[in-house]
Parts: C-alpha cells; sequence; structure tokens
C-alpha cells in the first residue's frame, strides 16, 4: 500500500507527520533533510513518536524516553524492548509517499488488545 | 582495570553493567544484588502491576538473550567497602576484590516507626512490596494513604480505579509543592477530588491504632480515619548506610560531582543513591526519577574507564512521568528557583496544562498534564538553553 504524507516543502526539519491510518504511521523530517517513516505508536505503551524528541536519526519517546532508530526501528534501551516497524519512503515530484510494510507491527499490549476488539 | 563491581541490581546499576560493555570494558564484571529478582522495572508497580494489568514477567528491564557476561550475586547484601584492600564486603562473608566501583544502592521506603509487625501497613518500593500490596487491594476495604506524593497519589489513584474507597493524607499544606511548586501541585493533587478520593491535608500522623492488624489511622488534631489498609508513601532514604567510613563522602546519598565521581579514586556511583553536582542548580541534588538512573550510568562510567579524565558533559535537566487517574504528568527542570509559574497551553479545571516555570525570565522547568507534544518541546528548550 502506498500512501500520499504531504508535499516535502510541507514538512520542515526537524518536525514530524503522523498519518492517521490503523495503525498510524509517521513521517519524520531530519535536521540534515532525510525523510524516513516507522509506526508511530511506542512499543512500549501508547505513546505518539510524532511528539517525541528527534534528534539526528533518532527520535525519543515523549513517555519514558527509550529511543528508536529511523532507519532500523530498533529500540536502544529499556523500558521499550521491542523494534518498531520501518516503512519504505519515495519522494516524487515534490511529494513524500509512504509505502506500508507488510511486517506485523509491534504494539505495546494496550493497543494491540483494543485493535483486536475492533475500532474504540 | 580487570574486574569492576556494580553493587545494585536494579535500573541504575544495569544500566551502568550495559554501559561498560557498550564502552569496551572487556574485564571481570560483577554485579551484587540483594533482591532475589533479576532487574525489574519499579514504576509500573504502583500503577500497571498493582491494578493487575501487567505480571511480574512484564517488568524485566533485561530483553530476551541479553547476556552481559555478568557474574550476577544476587539475593546478597553488600555490608562494607574496604579501600585499601579495594574489596566489597557481602552479607554470607564472601569478599569481592575490584579495580573499579559502581555505587547503585538506590533508596529503600521509609517507614513509620510503630508500625511494624502491623498487618494491613505496606509501604511500596519492591517487587515483593508489590504483591503484598495488590493482594490485599484485590480482598478490598477501605484504603488510607500516608503521604500525597507520587507514589501515594499513584497508589490511591490505582486503588480508586480497582474500586476501593481511598483517602489520603497528606502534612503538608498542598500535595506536591516541593516538586511541583505551589499553585501546580494543588492543581495536580486536586486530581484526587475529582474523582471523589479524600484528601486531607495540612494534618501529620499520629500514629497507628490496631492490636495485630491496623484498624485507624490516628490525626494529630485528634481525628481516627478508619483503615482496613494503609499505605505509608512518604519517601525513600537512599541506601548508603554499608558505606559508612568507607571513605566514600556522604551527604544525604553519595556525593558525587557532575560525572558522578565519588570522594575516592575509582569509585562512582549512580540513580537514587547518589547526589551529583548539578551544574544547572549550582548545588548537589539526589534525584530519585527513572530518566536520571537510566541515562547517567553513561557518564559515570565514561569517568571510572576514563580514571576521572574526561570532562563531565552537562547532563539533561531532570525529568519524570507520573500516570494518575488517566493523565500523563510530565515534569522537567528544577521549580525552586523559579519566580514565576505560566499556564502556556489548557485550562487547569480540565486537568490539561502545560506550564512554565522561569526565573528572572528564563525558563527553568516545564510541567505538562496530559500535552506530551508541546511539553516534549519545551523540554528539549530547556536542555538546550543552558
Ligand atoms: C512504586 C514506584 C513508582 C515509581 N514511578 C516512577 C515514575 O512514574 N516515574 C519516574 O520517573 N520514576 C518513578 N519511580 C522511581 C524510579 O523507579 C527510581 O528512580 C529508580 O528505580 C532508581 O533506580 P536505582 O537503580 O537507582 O535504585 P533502585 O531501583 O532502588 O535499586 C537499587 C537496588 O539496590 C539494592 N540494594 C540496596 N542496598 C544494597 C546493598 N547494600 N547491597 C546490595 N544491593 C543493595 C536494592 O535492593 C535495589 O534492588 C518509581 C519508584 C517506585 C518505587
Ligand atoms: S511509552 Fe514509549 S518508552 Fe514508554
Amino acid at each position: 500500500m502506498m500512501i500520499p504524507a504531504c508535499r516535502l516543502a510541507d514538512l520542515p526539519r526537524g518536525e514530524a507527520l503522523r498519518l492517521d491510518i490503523d495503525p498510524p504511521v509517521s513521517v519524520f523530517h531530519t535536521d540534515d533533510g532525510e525523510v524516513f517513516a516507522i509506526d508511530d505508536t511506542c512499543t512500549h505503551q501508547d505513546a505518539s513518536l510524532a511528539d517525541g524528541w528527534l534528534e539526528g536519526c533518532e527520535v525519543e519517546c515523549p513517555l519514558h524516553a527509550s529511543k528508536f532508530d529511523l532507519r532500523t526501528g530498533a529500540v536502544d534501551s529499556p523500558p521499550a524492548k521491542l523494534p518498531v516497524r520501518t516503512h519504505e519512503v519515495v519522494i516524487e515530484d515534490g511529494m513524500i509517499h509512504v509505502r506500508v510494510s507488510t511486517d506485523a507491527p509491534n504494539l505495546p499490549p494496550c493497543v494491540a488488545a483494543r485493535l483486536a476488539g475492533g475500532p474504540a | 582495570m580487570r574486574t569492576v563491581a556494580v553493587v545494585g541490581a536494579s535500573l541504575a546499576g544495569l544500566s551502568a553493567a550495559r554501559s561498560l560493555r557498550k564502552q569496551g570494558y572487556d574485564g571481570r564484571l560483577v554485579v551484587i544484588g540483594d533482591e532475589a529478582h533479576r532487574p525489574y522495572d519499579r514504576p509500573p508497580l504502583s500503577k500497571e502491576f498493582l491494578a493487575g494489568d501487567l505480571g511480574e514477567s512484564d517488568l524485566a528491564l533485561e530483553t530476551d538473550g541479553e547476556d552481559l557476561r555478568a557474574e550476577w550475586l544476587l539475593g546478597v547484601r553488600a555490608t562494607g567497602l574496604d579501600r585499601t584492600r579495594r574489596a566489597v564486603r557481602l552479607a554470607d562473608g564472601r569478599e569481592i576484590q575490584a579495580d573499579g566501583l559502581v555505587i547503585a544502592t538506590g533508596a529503600a521506603a521509609r517507614r513509620l516507626p510503630g508500625s511494624e509487625g502491623l498487618a494491613g501497613v505496606h509501604v511500596l518500593r519492591t517487587l515483593d512490596d508489590a504483591r503484598a500490596l495488590r493482594d490485599e487491594l484485590a480482598r478490598g476495604g477501605r484504603l488510607v494513604v500516608i503521604g500525597g506524593g507520587f507514589v501515594g497519589a499513584e497508589v490511591a489513584s490505582t486503588a480508586h480505579a480497582l474500586g476501593l474507597e481511598a483517602t489520603v493524607v497528606e502534612a503538608a499544606p498542598t500535595p506536591l509543592a516541593a516538586p511541583l511548586g505551589q499553585a501546580m501541585g494543588s492543581i495536580v493533587s486536586a486530581l484526587h477530588l475529582d474523582h471523589g478520593v479524600r484528601l486531607l491535608c495540612g494534618v501529620g500522623v499520629k500514629g497507628l491504632s490496631g492490636e495485630r492488624k491496623v484498624e485507624a489511622v490516628l490525626l494529630e488534631d485528634g481525628r481516627s480515619i478508619p483503615a482496613d489498609i494503609v499505605v505509608v508513601g512518604v519517601g525513600a532514604s537512599p541506601c548508603v548506610d554499608w558505606l559508612e567510613g568507607s571513605g566514600v563522602t556522604l551527604d544525604n546519598g553519595v556525593k558525587c560531582g557532575a560525572d558522578g565521581r565519588t570522594s575516592l579514586a575509582g569509585v562512582v556511583a549512580v540513580g537514587d543513591c547518589a547526589s551529583w553536582y548539578d551544574p544547572r542548580a549550582g548545588h548537589h541534588r539526589r534525584v530519585e526519577h527513572w530518566t536520571g538512573a537510566q541515562e547517567r550510568p553513561a557518564a559515570a562510567v565514561a569517568t571510572l574507564l576514563a580514571g576521572g579524565a574526561v570532562e563531565p558533559g552537562v547532563p539533561r535537566p531532570p525529568y519524570f512521568w507520573s500516570d494518575q487517574y488517566g493523565v500523563k504528568i510530565q515534569f522537567a527542570g528544577h521549580a525552586a528557583g523559579a519566580d514565576s509559574v505560566t499556564v502556556e497551553e489548557g485550562a487547569p479545571d480540565d486537568r490539561n496544562v502545560l506550564a512554565v516555570y522561569r526565573r528572572a525570565g528564563h525558563p527553568v522547568a516545564v510541567l505538562g498534564m496530559n500535552q506530551p507534544r508541546l511539553f516534549t518541546r519545551w523540554r528539549k528548550q530547556l536542555a538546550a538553553a543552558s
């Protein structure tokens, strides 16, 4: 599935944009000008990584400070233990698109339970 | 350095052990902890674990298959440090000689004198404490929490969600005034009243009544509050008694430089037991928060491995979170030095607030209630500002 996100020009460096698909995906524009897409929900609890602290190629979860590598999805230290999914980013004619991964997402237990029970 | 011993096998100790390996230390690594458990996470003890939403295996801090090539000596207490022989004495008579030492013994919950041996009276610091309290809450009854600080407030909130009738007793006129200041302390502690949890402020506790099981909490103004379960949440003291006479300077915890170094060469201290020099505040400060216990060991270990020859960086401003009645509370910085607090976003009545504390116009602290995005921005700004 390929989803148009926004125009590159509309996403300033250092900012993130959350796409409200299910589960949500976020697009990050780093200070160095690279663009990455990862699952928006932290794997520890229900926090939006688009609200987090972006530094270099890492985003720190806004709640308990586990850091995720935007390139690989890997997490550096607890409390989160699982990586987030990464998605391919395609920029065409100044437009950012995200090709959503078909891997299973690593959602935190509280969110996974909600999704399994249908939309809340 | 051929042997490093880490005393304390919880968040700060684990984080130090990880940092040692990450920074290339390849020698013998001994981790000593007096609890029988592998390192586990404490914040859920007053929240999801107490509520029954998380089990014990969910609390593990290590990841599956993680191997730090460490010798774990668990269930044994360190009782002393011999600086001339560079050895840690253990309660079972053993001795661990080490060239490098990381002190990470954390803090222990303060108890109420005279409450020993009275059934129904709890503190909450360890997994064993939490198990006992969880089982007791499951039986129901009237709960009185002594102390309106973060842990006490979270216990009241969790117990309320479990359907118990709860009362919080706080000696100060406003709960949380020390960490948050008067104005914000009263906004956050109003969460109790919003949910029908009784909050009694400005009155001290004289004692407890009951023969074998607690029956009531007796207040200094003569009132008696009936109770089936009492949780004493009156703070924690650093676990540093074992260092008395060792030559490690103690002053409300282990006195450390801005990089974790202590008064003894080759010894650093991290986490809740350590009072680091804070260049922002200009004095020593013991910070009892998760994020500091997790982050600072990297700097302390760098100091240890470099023999003290590294320049300490400025650590990020202290940060903590709390979850009460479904509200995410976040705080960063130092409220003590502030001369003003302004609500920049949200409405106090909705318990949705982003407040900035300033001193002479410069932001020194920030509080968020259900404002993670803005909070993070302000937190970043606060770190950059100094
Ligand atoms: C119920 C609860 C809820 C919390 N919630 C939050 C929260 O929401 N947000 C937040 O920021 N922080 C929270 N905290 C604080 C956070 O958990 C602590 O800051 C953190 O655990 C400190 O880690 P530490 O390793 O320094 O100390 P500790 O976790 O206290 O670990 C020290 C370890 O050393 C052991 N030890 C002590 N003395 C000796 C000895 N002589 N020999 C061997 N071992 C010894 C202890 O048994 C313990 O296992 C909470 C704490 C509690 C108790
Ligand atoms: S919710 Fe992200 S680290 Fe806890």
